[in-house]
Order: structure tokens, then sequence, then C-alpha cells
């Protein structure tokens, strides 16, 4: 028995869904970073089930690109949340007070 | 294993994005060369790139090429909007290299990073389908988040860059599962796929679904109600001249893509998104225009107003078809110029903050603009057209701008909104000529020092007015530009 | 048997993903984010992407992971979300916000399940190594601007002002 495509989309859409809902309730920047590459990586796996339904590499092609991507915008989102919270005491959007968030 | 052909290279269809990606290569290897103290000519070396650019953009008007299994497309619309975007990194990199120089913050990576976000804005003008619109925003965007937290010293700056950050990367998410659903609809992600697709079944959930998630992504990155949240802080935070390039360059970089995504590989959902865009652009423009009002800072004013100005632009892709589509061309054009000039204004007059650290906060508060009037007649008159044309006062730039906006939706039947719309004008006026009061009706507190521009940022802001001026008394050769630029999109 | 085992997988990447989302602890946060990874990779080998499934070991569970846990090791010690959340009220919105999102895309895949065309089966990773090269070759080249401006950007983060 193959597993249905439709399966695979329900997965990535819980794992999306739990993603956006974790990046709007946790206050931790790191935990907010977190919760978005489990969104991207929900929308991986619908590009790879979509992919295989049609049965060209398409849509692993376009993750490949996505992975590429996810990497170099780690490397810069890390670099920017350790600059600004190196010198602070809690680590939590809302300490960002000079702004509003 | 039989060997992989070799692809046909479109050179043509890349040129002006080529151009601008070898000049950050360039400008990163003369960083290590002498001399190592003043960093100008990297300036100047960013600024021939781009005028490169932005010649090949002219000289290739007329020509339309596809390139990469039409992944790229080289025609009219994208090269007008390479002509904007070339303007507004060349006004940005004019008045960086007065405005960093003052802040000691000079360096060879700021020039390659301007230069690489352009490129990234180009490709967006030039995307043909939905993977080069991910890549391109993501170019623009990662090098625009590093800019704004330049200043790493200054709080509001790193701030500004790490909310930018967070709700970048998390409108890339929605964007992303929108390209994923529609190339499951679509079985490709190349637009003349997904309107052949969207063609065969217009109500497919798949398509429908991807298309909001989609909008919402786009929505961010133009900043439109009620995905604006970032905006106000962002353009505080950052360094003033990345603001500019934020609300000018990436701004209209980002209605390109939306423009030509909406129009060619969506025109069968058309009643649909434009349902929807017409609740967004009344949105827009009222909550833009209505929170400008409480402000007194005057890049935080600047930002709700760009949202404010965002929402005209989206009334014109309600519009639709060649009027309105064309006017929302005519009008990134009137407003990069404006724009860049106000910013322009404001960079130079941070200088008088008297802060003697080189991240301190400079003058945005609209009360120390009393009084500009007497010490700096040349940059109070400057502002003055600048913030006249952002109203909307004929016979500048913005003026017609709107004439042509409105008036396509008026036609298209969409009165209402073109109702609300001259509403909205009325109301910004009253916070546009409140900092003309202040500069020329209000006495300076304190002793306040007189401004001279350099000769790089004076030549920023002489280019500017020339373009309001230009755009205001003459706009028909330029709409007509337009119009040819939208052109093939409407076929 | 297939089905089982996509369900097993399936229940840990949903549990991890929770387990993110849920505990306050960032470290654990970390260790189940790369627990969902690991999954997410058992699943592209399940739908014949074996390149993918190697590549999100790598780079994701691996490489990214670790940028992430050097960072919390950086910032962390005694610094986490304590005290009252000053905006519960807006959080709360969060719950129905979700499961709208949640409704829409199993929308999806109720329309999915009904009409999709019998699966053609997987590429071979052959075929996706020939597609890099030659119709994506332009994304291929663009990437790598994207990492040289990344790697620019986060020297500009990292380096002090001279003087």
């Amino acid at each position: 028995m193959t597993v249905p495509d439709a399966w695979y989309l329900g997965l990535s859409a819980v794992l999306f869904a739990i993603g956006i809902v974790g990046v709007i309730v946790r206050r931790n920047p790191l935990v907010i970073f977190m919760s978005i590459e489990l969104a991207l990586n929900a929308a991986n796996l619908a590009l790879v089930t979509f992919g295989a339904r049609l049965g060209s590499p398409d849509g692993q092609a376009l993750v490949f690109f996505v992975m590429a991507v996810a990497a170099a915008e780690v490397g810069v989102g890390l670099a920017i949340i350790v600059v600004i919270f190196r010198s602070r005491h809690r680590l939590s959007v809302d300490d960002l007070s000079l702004m509003r968030w | 294993m039989t060997p992989i052909p070799a692809p046909p290279i479109a050179w043509n269809a890349l040129l002006p994005i080529l151009v601008l990606a070898g000049t950050a290569m360039l400008v990163l290897l003369a960083d290590l060369l002498p001399p190592r103290e003043s960093k100008q000519h990297l300036g100047a070396l960013a600024l021939a790139g781009i005028i490169a650019a932005l010649v090949i953009a002219l000289v290739r008007w007329g020509t339309d090429v596809c390139g990469f299994r039409d992944m790229v497309r080289l025609d009219g619309y994208a090269l007008f909007f390479d002509i904007v975007i070339a303007y507004a990194a060349a006004l940005v990199v004019l008045l960086s290299m007065d405005y960093l120089r003052r802040r000691g913050a000079e360096s060879g990576e700021y020039y390659a990073l301007v230069l690489f976000a352009a490129c990234g804005m180009m490709l967006l003008a030039s995307a043909g389908d939905l993977i080069i619109v991910f890549l391109g925003i993501e170019l623009m965007s990662l090098s625009l988040y590093v800019l704004a937290g330049l200043f790493k010293s200054r709080r509001q700056s790193s701030e500004a860059s790490m909310k930018y950050f967070l709700l970048g990367v998390f409108a890339s998410a929605f964007l992303l599962y929108g390209i994923a659903l529609l190339f499951g609809a679509a079985g490709s992600t190349n637009f003349e796929r997904v309107a052949a697709a969207a063609a065969r079944n217009p109500h497919d959930t798949l398509l429908l679904i991807g298309v909001a998630l989609l909008l919402v992504g786009f929505g961010f990155k133009i900043s439109s109600v009620p995905f604006h949240m970032w905006a106000p802080d962002v353009y505080e935070g950052a360094p003033t001249s990345v603001t500019a390039l934020i609300a000018t360059g990436s701004k209209a970089a980002a209605f390109a893509a939306l423009i030509r995504f909406l129009t060619t590989a969506l025109r069968p959902l058309q009643p649909d998104w434009t349902a929807l865009l017409w609740i967004l652009a009344a949105l827009s423009m009222t909550v833009g225009n209505v929170v400008a009002i409480a402000q007194t800072n005057l890049k935080r004013m600047l930002a709700y107003s760009s949202i404010a100005h965002v929402g005209y632009m989206l009334v014109g892709l309600v519009a639709g078809g060649p009027q309105g589509t064309s006017a929302i061309l005519f009008y990134l054009f009137a407003y990069v110029f404006t724009t860049a000039g106000t910013f322009g204004v404001l960079t130079l007059c941070e200088r008088t903050g008297g802060t003697p650290e080189p991240d301190g906060d400079g003058a945005v508060d609209v009360r120390e603009y009393a009084g500009l009037g007497r010490r700096s007649p040349a940059l109070a008159f400057a502002l003055t057209f600048f913030l006249l044309s952002l109203v909307g006062i004929p016979p500048l730039a913005g003026f017609f701008g709107k004439f042509y906006l409105f008036g396509a939706a008026v036609r298209a039947g969409y009165v209402w909104l073109a109702v609300i719309a001259v509403l909205n004008s009325a109301v910004a006026a009253y916070y546009y000529l409140r900092v003309v009061v202040y500069m020329y009706m209000r006495e300076p507190e304190g002793a306040a020092a007189t401004l001279a521009p350099s000769f790089a940022g004076g030549l920023a802001l002489a280019i500017a007015f020339i373009g309001i001026v230009l755009l205001g008394v003459m706009p028909a050769p330029f709409v007509e530009l337009a119009q040819v630029a939208v052109a093939p999109l409407l076929r | 048997m297939a089905r089982a085992a996509f369900v097993l997988v399936a229940l840990l990447a949903v549990g991890a993903a929770l387990g993110l989302v849920i505990k306050k602890n960032v470290i654990h946060g970390a260790m189940f984010l790369v627990v969902n990874m690991a999954s997410i990779a058992a699943l592209y080998y399940m739908l014949g992407a074996e390149f993918l499934a190697v590549a999100q070991i790598v780079v994701y569970a691996g490489a990214i992971m670790v940028l992430f846990i050097f960072a919390i090791m950086f910032l962390i010690p005694g610094k986490d979300e304590t005290g009252p959340d000053p905006r519960r009220w807006q959080r709360a919105l969060a719950l129905p916000l979700g499961a709208l999102l949640l409704i829409l895309l199993l929308a999806v895949v109720a329309a999915v399940r009904g009409t999709g065309p019998p699966a053609a089966g997987p590429a071979t990773s052959g075929a996706l190594y020939r597609a890099l090269l030659t119709d994506y070759l332009l994304p291929f080249e663009l990437t790598s601007i994207l990492l040289l401006a990344a790697i620019v950007g986060v020297m500009v983060l990292a380096k002090r002002r001279p003087g």
C-alpha cells in the first residue's frame, strides 16, 4: 500500500500552521526564528510531494534552492540576533522597548 | 552516463543585473587596496556601475529578450523598472557618500550590499518564474536586513534590523507556501504555465489558496495594511540612507513582480484579486494617513505616509488595464524621486543633531526643523518642493501621479475607491504642510548650525529635484513610456 | 507497511513541532527541531527524493541547527521568557488564526484527495542533477550571489568598528 499524496500534504499543512502559531505565541527571537524554519520545512515538504505527483524533478530543484536560501538566512539572522542580544539581560522580543513590536 | 548538454545562456536578458553584480564584487576587491582611510572612491565605483546599468537599460529600450526557459524576461516593462531602480540606487549611493562619512560608518561592504540589493530588485523586475521572484526577494531582503542594522551601537538600528528580519522571513514562509501550492496547481512555477492552469480551472482550491498566501507575502514586502507593522520601526531605526533605499527601490521592485505576476499569470482570476486589493488599498490609504498625523518623528511620519502611497498605487492595480497599470509605473517613477529627495534632505539635516558619537540619533523630530527656512534656505526650499509633490500639488510630479491613478480608477468604475483616495490626499496635506510651517514660521530653539550639503549630497538633491519638476511639467512623454512598458504585460 | 511507517514518522514530526512551540527551554526546542528535520528527511526518502533526504540531514539538521545551538549557547545563560506576558491578549489571537490557516490548508488536502492524477512516481536523483545544471542554471548561479551577499552581510555585522 503506497501512502497517498494527501497524507503528506496534510502533514505539511499541520506543520506549517504549528510554525506560524509558534511565531506569534513565542517571545524568544531564537524560538520565533526556529518556528519560521519549521514553516519553511513544511513548504518544502509540500513542494517535494507535488513534485513526486508530477514525476518531474522540478519540486526537488525548488527545495534545493530553498535550502540554500535558508542557510543564508540563518547565517544573517543569527548574526543580527547575536549582535542585539549580546548586551541584554533577557532574551525576548518584548524587551525591544525602544520600538513597539 | 550521458553528458549534460550545456544550456543556452541568454546574456542579453541579464545584462544590467550582471553589471551590478560584477560591480559589487569589484567594490569588495577594491576595498582591500589602498587608500584605506577614505572610502569615497568605492562609492564612486559603485555609482559608476549603477550608471552603466542605467545606460544599458536606456540603450536596450525597445528590445524584448527571454532567457533560461523564460525565467527572466528583459522587456520594456523590466527595463522601465530597471531605470527606476537604477535611479533609486544611484541617489542612495550619492546620499550615502555624504551621510556615512559624517557618521564615520563608510565601508566597502556597504556599497557592495547596496549593489546586491539592487541586483535582487532588478531580478524581481524581470522575473518570469516564481523561483526567480523568491530568489530576487531574498537577495534584496538579506542585503537590506544587514544594511538596516549598520549602526550597530545604536539600539534602534539593530532592533530595526531584527524586526525587519524576523517579519521578513515570516513573510517569506507565506510566500514559499503560496509558491508550493501554485506549483501543485500548475505543475510549474513559470508564469505562463500558471496562467494556462488558471485559465483551465480558475476556481481550483489549490490555486486560490496559493494566491492568497502569496499575496500575504507580497503584502509584507510592499508594506500594505494589515501587513505594515514592520515599516514604521524599520524606517525609524535604520540609517536614513538605507531607509531611502527601502522606501524607494525595494517597494518599486516588489510592485514590479506583483504587477507582472497578477496581470500575466493570474489574469483569469482578476475579479477575485481585484476585490481583495480593493480592501487592501482602502485600508492602506486610510490607516497610513490617519496614523501619520499623530507622528512627530519625521522618519516615522514618512513611513506611515509611504504606507498610504502603497494604498494609492494599489488603486491603480484595482483599476487595471493599460491605464491603471501604466499609472502605477508613472507614480512609482515620481515617487522614487520625491521620496529619495525627502530622505536626502533628512540625511543632510541629521548632522545638526549635535551628537558627538557617530551612531547618535540625528535630527528627525519635526521640531528640529523649526527655522530651517532661515538657516539653510536651499535645503528648506528643496524639502518644501518634495513635500508638496508628496501632497500632490500641481505642477509637481506627485500631482500627475495621483491624477492618472485616480482617473484610471474612475474610468474603470471604481468611483468609491477614487473618492476615498481623494479624501485621503486631503488628510495627507495636513501633516506634510505642518513640516513646511515649522520650517518657515517657527523660531528654532537655541542656536542651530547652518547646513551646507557636500557635493555628492547636493548632486543627489539636484537630480531628485529636477526629476520631480520634469515629471510634473511635462508628464506626457513619461506616461507614454509607461504605457509602452506595460504593453507586453497586457497582450 | 509504508502507511504504518508514514504514520510513525508523521507523529514524530508533529510531536517535535509541538515540542518546539510549547516547551519553554530553548535548547530543548532546538533538539525538537532537529528531530523534526530528521523526520522530514525520512519523508523525503519515502517520497523518492534521496538527494534531498541527505541534504536535509547535512544542511538543516546539521549545519543550520549547529548554528542555532551555537547562538543559543552564546546568548542564553539566564535569559529566558520569564515574568508575565505583557501582550497575553494579543497572543491569544494566535490559536484562532492558526486554526483558520489549518482549515484553509486542509481544504487543499481535500481538493487534492479527490481529483489527483495517479502518482507518476518520483524523479530520479540523476534527473535532479541534470535539471539543476540545465533548466535551473540561472537560479543555481543566483544562489551563489545570494550566498556571497550573505557572507558579506555577516562580516559587516560581526566586524567591530576600527578605532
